[in-house]
């Protein structure tokens, strides 16, 4: 039977075999290629993206524990790059190799979303659970600050 | 190296409109450059439209360390135009456009810096003369700003309005660079021209190519030194998505149409293996260690003087063993690649270091002519060394050779930590000894290594200022492979070298910063053998970091010093460690940094924080043991990568000296384990010896 949730705003209907991961019903059958692998196990965090507004990791989460739900990923967030997250994650110039960073601006989006104003102990607690393999933590943790700021405006 | 080459090509094309410049990257003087107007895009390295679009390519392939934006900041700041008119796209394979177009060896600068800026210089000079032509004035009259030519009457011309112009003349020999003191781009902060793409979501990576009518594939390789007898694909092979199993080289490839449904399949595919030796394991590499440390068979690097009498005489001697495992790149995006082989031509797409090798491999491989074959260099998900062995290049091309379709092999992150290429192992045992003085009057090192070649860096300093040396290496050969891995071989023999001078120093009773400073002073009054490195650069990162990191000035805060010149760069480090709940931690590094040029501050700042921080937690953590040729752990819940609660600050200061830039992506690695080492000592009075830290 087919799960039906909402990605992106958009209404889907997945006709697949209902165990398959969330990430690669984006990847294969929807063509929404934004949301990374990286470690299949919930290990490194780069398929995270939000299942009614909470960050989760994609590669474990079957189709059929999202019927229903909204679901975004880092092409819905903002497709023009004006979320506050995305305007600081250039500003500061974040990325280098840029594979994790969809994972890492879905978690923080996801952070400041349930607390605007982290505490900057919040911010790396909140952010350890995605890897990058770059190293780019330092700018990582200063973008979600300044991001942090911007929404307070 | 060709040099004889005259300097330019010209033709011009007045219905295109476009104006397209490229030059020859294989040229040792630079001066071979070719202005080709045409309306392909691959065939050219900066193009002006008469719109003055400016498009440059850059043909590197873009692994993180920031060259799709370093190389078009520098022809645009020779170009004189306004960073924000210029449009940056990667170039694909083009041998006969480019050369060195590789990442690795932190070479791409260094190997461009003048051919960059002649790019840009030249064409600006075309533009020049276009206007003074058009304006019957002296060119010398003119001056350029922010991509217009402007006259001595205050005319004033776009580039673009000049470009079909400037197409027609001919292409000066000479043209004078920039003062750097005029430089309004070239160090600065310039963000990475894929940042709008990467914070969208774009689809940017190997992993995200899509083609018309392509399959999905996954490959189950052998353990190390194996072959493969048989496997059991007849139920694999109905279940559903399932397109095709097909063997070859001792692999068993999955074939089908979705990536779950080749997970699944996976799970239900039985291999069974052979192997005529005892397949290797890690007590199978601590013994060849053993031997190799006793062998009389290591070959002699570097002899000066005479180690063994002077050893002798010595009042005082250390000696010490460091050791390392092998370790995985695990970069964030797994080995992947795209083939498409037709009956007489391949596309090729993906993430590779090495474009131009996997081109002329696939091209052996499947006898079919490197001028068939083309590459579309998509960015990398990271690398580290590991994309310059193009395996998954040819894996993908033979595969679809076989099934005849278009493929796309992926690895999970499982193949990705057990599919080999690895850092080589390598154990090394270094012994020193004083005179009455404090003096080193003799200093060895022996290297053994696991497919690792040549494990040491034998013209390394401090040898150069000691009298009697004597370097070694023994390599083992290994079913396990391995590669480079971000600074190769010194990513470990840094921390080896950069903590056994510690150990000197301490025994000496000197400082180890005042040790290293003797010690130059002896290389630059005193030199002894071939000289590789230049002292009176080591000095300065050395008396810089001494100063910003304030050593030896911070009362309860316990510092280790490393300094390390590798891929032409020199940089030095202050680490400093705090003990909490009886635990070292590390709280700061200081990296002083001279690369020559800065070309992008914020990039350059990237790669050197990037670097202490990957150098950092494969010293803490990383590790990898096998078992039965099989390698564990095999992913990220058990092989533990550093993260962003376990950083400390990093304060990076560029020396920024005007000299023609040098490597960046690797040189703040290897100094990196040794300062942090230095420090944990100077915190618990415990050694390091080992990686990962104990």
């Amino acid at each position: 039977m087919a799960i039906n949730c909402t990605v992106n705003k958009k209404k889907v209907s997945l006709d697949i075999d209902p165990n398959t991961p969330l990430l690669w019903a984006l990847r294969d059958h929807l063509s929404l290629l934004g949301t990374k692998y990286g470690c299949g196990i919930a290990q490194c965090g780069a398929c995270t993206v939000w299942v009614n507004g909470e960050p989760m990791r994609s590669c474990v989460l079957p189709i059929s524990a999202v019927s229903n739900a909204q679901i975004t990923t880092i092409e819905g967030l903002d497709p023009a790059g004006k979320h506050p997250v995305q305007v600081a994650w250039d500003e500061l110039d974040v990325p280098q190799c840029g594979y994790c960073q969809a994972g890492q601006i879905m978690t923080a989006a996801g952070l400041l979303k349930n607390n605007p104003h982290p505490t900057d102990q919040e911010i790396v607690d909140g952010m350890s659970g995605n890897i990058c393999r770059c190293g780019t933590y330092h700018r990582i943790q200063e973008a979600v600050k300044l991001a942090s700021k911007k929404i307070k405006k | 190296m060709k040099t004889s080459r005259r300097d330019f090509i010209q033709k011009a094309s007045l219905f295109t409109g476009v104006f397209t410049l490229g030059f020859d990257w294989f040229s040792a003087d630079a001066s071979a450059m070719e202005v080709v107007a045409s309306t392909g895009r691959f065939n050219a390295f900066l193009s002006i439209d008469n719109l003055g679009k400016i498009i440059l390519y850059s043909p590197n392939p873009e692994i993180g360390q920031g060259i799709k934006t370093a190389f078009p900041v520098v022809v645009a700041e020779e170009l004189d135009v306004d960073w924000a008119q210029v449009q940056v796209e990667q170039a694909n394979l083009d041998t006969k456009q480019f050369e060195r177009q590789l990442t690795g060896g932190s070479g791409a600068l260094k190997h461009s810096w003048d051919r960059l800026r002649k790019a840009g210089a030249t064409v600006r000079k075309m533009m020049m003369q276009a206007a003074a032509d058009q304006w019957k004035v002296d060119i010398a009259k003119t001056k350029t700003s922010k991509g217009f030519v402007l006259g001595p009457a205050g005319q004033k011309a776009s580039y673009g309005s000049l470009a079909e112009a400037a197409s027609k003349l001919p292409v000066p020999s000479e043209v004078t660079y920039k003062d750097r003191k005029d430089y309004k781009i070239i160090g600065t902060r310039v963000k990475g021209v894929d940042n709008k793409n990467v914070v969208t979501g774009k689809p940017l990576f190997g992993i995200d190519i899509r083609k018309p009518g392509m399959v999905f594939a996954q490959i189950v390789r052998p353990p190390f030194g194996a072959t493969l007898k048989s496997f059991s694909a007849d139920d694999v092979k109905k279940m559903p998505g399932i397109i095709d199993v097909v063997s070859f080289k001792n692999k068993v490839a999955i074939v089908g149409s979705t990536t779950y449904a080749i997970l699944q399949a996976r799970a239900s595919l039985r291999c069974d293996y052979s192997s005529d030796a005892p397949l290797e394991s890690t007590e199978t590499h601590q013994k060849w260690f053993d031997e190799g440390m006793k062998s009389d068979k290591a070959q002699v690097m570097r002899k000066d003087g005479d180690f063994s009498a002077a050893i002798a005489k010595a009042v005082k001697v250390v000696e010490a063993t460091y050791e390392c495992p092998f370790i995985s790149h695990s970069p964030m995006e797994p080995m992947n690649f795209f083939a498409d082989v037709q009956k007489d031509s391949v596309l090729l797409a993906g993430p590779t270091q090495v474009p131009q090798p996997a081109q002329k491999a696939v091209s052996d491989l499947l006898k079919i002519p490197v001028e068939k074959i083309q590459l579309e260099i998509s960015k990398m998900g990271g690398g580290f060394g590991r994309r310059l062995n193009n395996d998954f290049v040819l894996e993908a091309a033979e595969l679809s050779s076989i099934i005849k379709k278009p493929v796309l092999v992926m690895w999970t992150r499982e193949d990705d930590m057990t599919g080999g290429i690895y850092r080589p192992a390598a154990r090394y045992h270094f012994k020193a000894g004083l005179d009455a003085s404090g003096e080193i009057i003799a200093f060895y090192l022996r290297g053994v290594g696991i497919n690792a070649g040549n494990s040491t860096r034998q013209d390394n300093f401090p040898v150069g200022a000691i009298e009697n040396v004597l370097i070694e290496s023994f390599d083992q050969k290994s079913a396990v492979t391995t590669g480079p891995w971000r600074a190769p071989i010194t990513n470990f023999l840094g921390f080896a070298e950069q903590a056994f001078l510690d150990e000197v120093a301490e025994l000496a009773g000197k400082d180890p910063i005042q040790m290293r400073l003797a010690l130059l002073e002896k290389v630059k009054t005193k030199p002894v053998g071939k000289i590789t490195y230049e002292p009176d650069r080591f000095e300065e990162v050395i008396k810089q970091v001494a100063e910003k990191a304030q050593w030896k000035k911070k009362p309860g805060v316990h510092q280790g010093f490393s300094v390390y010149y590798s891929h032409l760069s020199y940089v030095a480090q202050i680490a400093e460690v705090k003990v909490e709940n009886g635990k070292p931690k590390v709280t700061k590094v200081t990296a002083v940094t001279d690369c020559g040029e800065v070309v992008n501050l914020s990039g350059a700042e990237n790669q050197v924080k990037g670097a202490i921080i990957d150098g950092m937690g494969h010293a803490m953590f990383a590790k990898l043991s096998f078992q039965a040729g099989v390698a564990s752990p095999n992913n990220f819940n058990t092989y533990r990568l550093i993260r962003g609660n376990e950083i400390p600050v990093i304060d990076a200061h560029f020396v920024n000296n005007g000299i023609a830039p040098t490597g960046l992506g690797e040189p703040a690695l290897p100094p990196t384990g040794g300062s942090i080492a230095n420090a944990i000592y100077a915190a618990t009075k415990k050694r390091q010896y080992k990686q990962p830290f104990s």
